[in-house]
This record gives structure tokens, sequence and C-alpha cells, in this order.
């Protein structure tokens, strides 16, 4: 860990505030005991929730990211507020937002599809703003020291189970979707810009959903789709 | 009893009319399980190691320390990899491993130690001239006498056009969840071939030691995020997942990773033409000739059939060239070379109307006789009918001008017609039908849905056979253990299911008013089914409703498979082929800039019967922007120093966006003497067109040719001079 040479106050000075960070005493004594660096992580596939997830295990309790201020790069507890839950998941801080909803906790509405924030296809909504999903890790939405959990919205909050969201529905009628790989996005992103805009036009939505590529070829029934739902939105006074 | 023909256009309640996609709601809503969705039990995650060179042969695989990496339960050598193996092209897969997480499986991918020697390659689109070792020369082809043709003109104009390779990017990258039961296989597969995948993994892991029967095997595809041609096998990852998840003893999901699904699992070949094509004045063409070349990747080469359409008794010479290139094979791209053929053929025939100094409408109109007859019967009035059409809604008598938008200011606006065809016969598929006593109706068969609607349109066949509404029929597709399917290729799909399900739909309703006959007192034959019930022909006060018909099975049930009709049956005539259309493009160009911006674009097209007409204009539509995509955007670029593509993403491979298109107006031809043609295909022929259309229109604004695809600022710039040539690819 720490360098042995005359550099290493600094790191000393991170690896105090780790420990200070590290406040709970039982797990802070733990830590003591095993060291910080020799966390033996092995692999298994753990049911956590409803949903089967596949997540390493750790050996021994992990640092909790809303209470450390230094982790990584092994698995790190992260709560993270995802459709007015919290959940709770240990992985490794490079781990994107857009893996961990996918593969770790089954919430697959949101694509994998350039993976690297040009398509749109794993946009969500984080504190009321669309975001690629993919372009963002989970340990920087997670809660940290001071700063609560952003607020993550994913395209299965939209509607009960059987039940379409006024979006998702207008998608529906204007066949605005064939293949539907890029569908989520485009209703996230939809869905976060009629938010925002309570009133576009069809130019409008031409200029505001450059973010998100359908290789199908669906725009036509995407910018009818958003004038659509913008307009049962406003007459049912908001969000449906 | 029910007639197996296709209902009268005044008795029809479903078929035609604008439907909402059965499973809209399933994918609107992100509840739709894709293949790249799979979270299967204790599923592990696998990543292949690519070759980075162009060409090489492989000297040595070391998978050791990859073996030892956290998480890794499997470790694969590619089927036909190995030491001593040559690579012959840049992504080619040369080793998976399976782990815990992708990233663990990513990690571990990249300790594996593969030398290769290096060994020469091509992979540009370079001339035959310049691609000396690497061509196949194919045999010159005439018909009539060309040199006579040529003397016979008063107008001749020459010219090299074409268009480069481009990769189909499926948003849903290939790949597939495989998950073992004994010696029972299951493949959450996205695939455009769910019954025909069964044989390939049956054959693939046999011979890999992994003996396992087609029955064996079951494919699932409830949706699938886009093939266009390009998913019809198994392929090296499909396999690769079977092999890794037999090894570990646990599932294994496999995907590309973007860079690997542009490299290698898309490809559309490229073709360059010089074309010479000579003309009388009143534009009557009297011969072509054309020297070709093109590549498919490290194999391939085929004539190409120029000129495309006009081509019946018209005098022409041609050869081609195929160059051979170290590049991921070709996969069949939407309408497999018909775009290429029609971008060098309607290029050529606008330039020299041109010359002419004509309206290439009339031109085209002049020219009729050389495009035959598209389909029995109607001579050449399809192509006019729909070029009348397309012209009323582009306004183009209004729209066009000679060469060269003369207004002032930099934004110049030009229009370009183009024609397509395409044959969308059916495929062979089986469908069963059953009625349960309660009265639920049950349709299955194996067949894939890519997003174009399969699964509704089978739904509006049976429903409106039962007189039904679509809700009342319960649709299963995209399963393997079902009926078996024709994969979905060559726009043959609607075909095959939609007559399979006819057939099999009044087989069962037949069945269920023998039943019901005795008790309205009249025999079978007499009866129809309309509006949810049955009731006799010309007394519809007769009549029980569809439950209580049902109801009289007691503890049976009916059950009828049929499959599609046979060439020269009667039943037949539910099907035909040879469709094709005319599209109308309108641009700005700014000369300043070069940017090509799209205004108005027209497709007039005809399909036969249309079974749900809301879907089939989504295909249109669709279409229409794929090509605006390949037109001014879309490239594989190819680097010769790395012999890799340099573009393997997606930001710089360039797809268009909701702004990108401009307005699109679809006109499907329907009506008397279409419908009777019955159900032809219709996923690809609009592809066809744009190309040529849209570069057209771009030498009607900016007065000059600009000669390949994409149309890129670039090279409109280099067409008026403002930058100098880059040359030619």
């Amino acid at each position: 860990m720490a360098k042995q040479s005359g550099t290493e106050l600094p790191e000393e000075d991170l690896l105090k505030k780790k420990d200070e960070a590290l406040e709970n005493p039982s797990r802070r004594s733990f830590i003591r005991t095993v060291g910080t660096t020799g966390m033996a992580v092995t692999a298994a596939s753990v049911l956590v929730g409803e949903s089967l997830i596949s997540q390493p295990a750790v050996a021994q309790e992990p640092p909790d990211a809303a209470t450390a201020k230094l982790v990584g790069p092994g698995p790190v507890r992260m709560t993270l507020n995802i459709n007015g839950k919290d959940r709770s998941v240990v992985l490794e801080p490079r781990v994107t937002l857009l893996d961990t909803l996918r593969d770790h906790l089954d919430l697959t509405g949101a694509k994998k599809v350039c993976d690297r924030g040009t398509c749109g296809a794993c946009t969500v909504i984080i504190n009321g703003s669309a975001m690629y999903s993919c372009s963002v890790l989970a340990i920087d939405v997670a809660a940290r020291p001071g700063a609560p959990a952003a607020k993550i919205e994913t395209i299965e909050s939209l509607a009960p189970v059987g039940q379409l969201h006024p979006v998702s529905q207008a998608f529906v009628n204007n066949d605005a979707q064939q293949c539907g790989f890029c569908t989520p996005g485009f209703v996230m992103a939809s869905k976060a810009y009629i938010d925002k805009h309570p009133h576009p036009t069809y130019d409008d939505v031409k200029a505001s959903l450059n973010g998100n590529i359908c290789r199908c070829g669906t725009y036509m029934g995407v910018r009818r789709a958003v004038v659509e739902a913008a307009q049962h939105m406003a007459a049912k006074g908001g969000n449906a | 009893m029910a007639d197996f023909n296709w209902p009268a256009a005044d008795k029809r309640t479903l078929i035609g009319k604008r439907i909402s996609r059965v499973d809209g709601p399933w994918k609107a809503s992100g509840t739709a399980k894709y293949s790249y969705d799979a979270n299967l039990p204790r599923m592990l995650y696998g990543r292949m190691v690519l070759c980075p060179h162009a060409h090489a042969t492989i000297k040595s695989i070391d998978t050791s320390e990859a073996e030892q990496m956290p998480g890794v339960k499997a470790v694969d050598i590619i089927t036909d990899m190995g030491v001593g193996k040559e690579v012959l092209w840049a992504g080619k897969e040369i080793v998976a491993v399976a782990a815990e997480t992708d990233d663990q499986a990513r990690d571990a991918a990249r300790k594996v130690k593969i030398d290769y020697e290096v060994l020469p390659y091509l992979v540009t689109d370079t001339t035959p001239e310049n691609a000396q070792g690497y061509t196949q020369q194919l045999n010159e082809q005439t018909q009539g006498d060309p040199d006579a043709g040529f003397k016979a003109a008063d107008a001749i104009i020459e010219g090299t056009y074409g268009l480069t390779t481009i990769t189909h990017c499926c948003l849903e990258a290939h790949g597939s969840a495989a998950q073992w039961e004994g010696d029972k296989l299951t493949v959450y597969a996205s695939t455009q071939s769910v019954t025909g995948l069964t044989q390939e993994y049956s054959q693939s892991l046999t011979a890999k030691g992994i003996p396992v029967t087609a029955a064996n095997v079951r494919i699932l595809t409830p949706v699938m995020g886009g093939g266009f041609g390009s998913k019809f096998q198994a392929d090296t990852w499909g396999i690769s997942a079977a092999v890794l998840a037999h090894k570990a003893g646990r599932p294994v999901k496999m995907m590309c990773e973007r860079d690997h699904e542009l490299m290698v699992a898309g490809m559309r070949p490229s073709l360059y033409a010089k074309v010479k094509v000579g003309a009388k004045s009143d534009g009557t063409l009297t011969a072509w000739q054309s020297e070709s070349w093109g590549t498919s990747g490290p194999a391939g080469g085929a004539n190409a059939n120029l000129p495309y359409i006009l081509q019946v008794n018209l005098p022409y010479k041609r050869r081609h060239t195929a160059v051979h290139t170290n590049v991921g094979p070709a996969r069949a791209w939407r309408a497999p070379n018909h775009p290429q053929f029609c971008l060098v053929t309607m290029s050529a025939m606008e330039d020299l109307a041109a010359k002419l100094n004509m309206d290439p409408v009339k031109f085209l109109l002049a020219n009729m006789k050389y495009a035959g007859e598209r389909s029995k019967g109607f001579g050449t009035k399809d192509y006019e009918q729909e070029l009348a059409k397309a012209s009323e809604l582009m306004e183009w008598d209004k729209k066009w001008h000679p060469r060269g938008d003369k207004t002032p200011g930099p934004i110049k606006r030009g229009v370009g017609v183009s024609l397509h065809t395409w044959a969308g016969a059916a495929n062979t598929s089986s469908c069963n039908i059953t009625i349960h006593p309660d009265g639920g109706v049950e349709l299955s068969m194996a067949t894939q849905d890519l997003g174009v609607g399969t699964r509704t349109s089978v739904g509006i066949v049976a429903a409106e056979t039962f007189g039904l509404p679509l809700q009342a029929v319960n649709v299963n597709i995209g399963d393997s253990n079902l009926p078996p399917a024709g994969g979905s290729g060559g726009s043959t799909t609607i075909g095959g299911v939609s007559s399979a399900t006819r057939l099999a739909s009044t087989a069962a309703l037949n069945k269920l008013l023998e039943v019901v006959a005795p008790s309205l007192g009249v025999t079978a034959d007499k009866l129809e089914a309309v509006g949810g019930k049955i009731r006799v022909i010309g007394d519809p006060s007769k009549s029980v409703n569809w439950k209580q018909a049902c109801a009289k099975l007691g503890a049976s049930t009916i059950s009828e498979t049929a499959q599609t009709p046979r060439a020269n049956t009667p039943q037949r005539a539910l099907v035909s082929s040879n469709v094709g259309g005319v599209q109308m493009a309108e641009v700005a160009v700014d000369i300043e800039t070069g940017v090509v911006r799209m205004q108005k674009f027209v497709a007039v097209q005809d399909c036969g019967l249309i079974i749900d007409l809301k879907t089939a204009e989504s295909q249109v539509f669709g279409a229409m922007i794929m090509g605006v995509a390949y037109a001014l955007f879309e490239e594989k670029i190819m680097d010769q120093q790395t012999g890799k593509m340099l573009n393997a993403d997606m930001e710089f491979y360039k797809l268009g966006g909701i702004n990108d298109v401009g307005e699109l107006v679809v006109h499907m031809m329907t009506g008397p003497g279409y419908d009777e043609r019955g159900v032809i295909g219709l996923g690809e022929p609009p592809t066809v067109s744009p190309g040529a259309a849209i570069s057209n229109a771009v030498a009607n604004a900016i007065g000059v040719r600009v000669p390949t695809l994409p149309i890129t600022p670039a090279k409109i710039l280099e067409a008026l001079g403002t930058i100098p040539k880059g040359g030619m690819a």
C-alpha cells in the first residue's frame, strides 16, 4: 500500500481519512485485523431480494461507500436509490450504473448497445435529467459521505406491471418501435424531456431527441408519439 | 365452409387495416426480454479474444494465466482456431473465456497470450489495378450487340460510381445465452432463423465432441433486437457459449461487444463500376457497358447484375472483378446487392438524362420496355403508376429543374428519382391452430419477429379467419419446439407465415363448423364465422356465439397444422412474388460546408396484399431512414497501415438521428390489381432505392455527380472543386 519513501505523508493522510470514514467500530477493528489488502474475493451467484443476481461474494464485510471516503479497487457496498427504493449491492467501483442495473439487479429495460455514451439505449433519469447509464459509474450515484444516493428512475418505474405510462402508450399507438431495442431509452429520454418541456412541437422533438439512435428507423413514429404523449399528459395535468 | 382464399376487400375487418403491434406494450414498457437481457440462475459471462491482425498465422496460444484469473470457470479455443491456423481478418475470435462477471471475463481475456506471424494483407476498397494478387476476374458477359448500340447512340456518358462497405450495426449485438440440462441445450439466441439453428448447433457441437441431437436443441427468440440479414448463423460466439456452458456446467451468456459487432458481425459488400451508357436523342437506351469491382471480404465474388432493372433486351457488355480483402466476411444486408446495382445504374441513367437535358422521370418512362414485366399481367404499368404517384406526392414537376440549382445563395436544392424491385416469395413455414372448448384460440409456429410485426400479422390472419378480435388469438412464436418455420431472409417471412396461418385457421374453423352445424339445423357449408359468431350464411338471426360454439367440443380440442402452400397448387394463390417501387428524394446542399440535408423523401411501394397497414408503412419508413444513413453517413473505414477498422464504435460509425431524415412520405400501392396478387414480402425492397435517389438529388442540386456513397461534406466539396480530390477509394 503506502510507499516506503519520503513521500508517504499524503498517503498516510489518506489512510487516516479512510479509517475515519470507516468509523463503525466493529468493522473497523475487523478490517484492522485482516488488513485492507487481504480481502480474498471469490465469486458466486447470490440471491438478493427477489432477483437472482451475480456478484462477487466477499470473504468479509466490504467497505461501505456511504461512509468510506476512499474505496476500491475491490468490491464496495453501495446503496443506490432506484425507483424510489434503496438497493444495496456489493460491486467494484469500476462497474457502470448500466451493468449494475442489468447484470446485478435484473433491471434490463435499459439496454447496452454502444457502451460509450453515443446511442442513448441505456438512458435512465437521474435526479430528473436523462443520462446515459453506460457512462455513469454506480459509485458516483450511490450514497457517499455527506451526499445521499441520487434518485435513479428506470423504465421499470414508469407504470405498474400491466399498465402503460402515457409515453409508452404513445409509442405503441404511433408504432414508434420495431425491434424495440432502442425503445426503452427513447421512452426515458422522451419522458425526461416532456417533464421539462410540457408543450413540445413536432420540430422541438426533432431537436431534442438527437441523443438516441434507432437502427430500424422509427423516427417518424417517435416524433408523433412524443407530441401525443405530451398533449395527453398536459390534459391530465402532469405525469399521467 | 370457410374458404382458404383471402377474404374480399369489403369483408375484411382486420386485414389491411392500421393495427398496433401486439407486442408493442411489452417493448415500450421495457419488459420484453431479449437474449441480451437473459439473467439465468448461476449464469456466467463470456468474452472473446480477438485477433488484432488483418492476416496472420497463430504461432502459439497460452491460456494458463487467464485460467487462473479470479472468477474464471471455463476457457475454450475457438473450433477453427489453434496453433498453425491462418487468420484472415482482424477481429477473428481465437479464444473465449467464461467468468462470474462480465468484468472478470474481460480481465481474463486480456491475459490470454497469443503469438502471431503477421502476413501481408489488403483491407481497403481499392481498384483491381491497385489490388494485384487479391483479385478474381469473372468472365465477361454480353447480351445483343453493345458495340452497334453505342454506334447508334446520339449521346453517351461515361462515369464511375460506387459505394463503400458498410456494417449492419444491429442494436442488439449478436450473441446468445446457452444453458444445458443433461444432454439438452437451450439457447436464448438473437437470430433470424429459430428452426434452422437447431441443426447448426447439433452439427457444430457434435463435431466439437459434444454430441447433441437437433431435437435436443431448443432455440428461444421471443423478441430480437435487429438482424437485417446478419443473424442467420449460430456463429463462433454462439457455439462457443454452448461449449463454455458445457465445460463449466453453468449457463453462459456471450454477446459481442460493439467494436466486435461492427468489425465482424456485419458487412455489406462494396461495389464500384466504370460505366458507359448510350441513348438516342429521345432518351431510349441503346447500349450499356460496365467494368465493376468490389469486395465481400476474403472470399466470394459474383458477377454484378448490371444494369439494374433496365436490362431486358438492352445490349450490354459487363465484367466484374472480385477484390479479396482481409476484412470480416460479408453477410446478407437487407436486399443483398440490390442497393449497389441500383446506385450504379440509376446514377448513370440520371447522368445520361442530364446530358440529354431530359427530366429523368420522362427518361425512365421512355425506357420502360427495358424493365420488362415485373408482375404478370401488369406490363410496365406498375412502374408507370408508381412514378406518377411519387411525382404527385413530391410535386416533382414543380421541383425538378435542369442540373444545378441556379438560385442565388449557398443552399442548393434538387430532386432525384430511382426504381427498385425485389422477389419476396414465401418461405416454407408451418402453423398449428388449436381451438379449446373454452373458446381460446392458440396459434403456434417457430417463426421469429425481427421487429417487422410478424407476431401481429399472423394473429391478424387467424383472428380475421375466425371473425374474432385480434386479442382473442394467443400467438406463440420464437420457439424451435413449435411447428418449424423458415428463416427470415429475402423478405420471405410474411408470405410463408400468413399463408400457413390462413390454411391452418380455415381447416380448424371448418372442423368447428362441422361440430356446430347440427345445432343450427344446417350443414357446415352453410355457415360462416363473423363478428364473434358462427351464423347461417344469409340468415344472421340463426347463430351461436364463439364461446357457445366451442363449448360443443366437450372435452376435446381442434388442432390443425398447415404448411405454406407449394407451387402449382390452388392455395399458392395466397402468395406471389416480385414487388417494386419508386422513390424520390429532395435535398438541400450547403455548397460552402458540403453538408447535405434531407428535405422530403417519398416512397411509393407495392407488396401485394397488405396484412397490417401500420407495420407495413413502418417497414418502409425504416427502410428509407436506413437508406438515408447509408447514402450520407455510413462507411466502414478500413486502414491499410494497421489493417483495422478505424470507426468500430457508434460515435464515428455514423447512423442518422431523428433530425437527419427530413420529412418522409410513404404510399402503399393497394386496392384492385394489387391485392389480388396475394401476400409478398416487404422488408427489403424499400431499402434499395434511397442511395440512388439521394445521389441523384444531390447531382440535381449542385450540378455535378458525387461519384460514391456515402456523400460526405468532403466529397461534395471535392466534386465542386472547392478542395482537391482525394482520389477514388
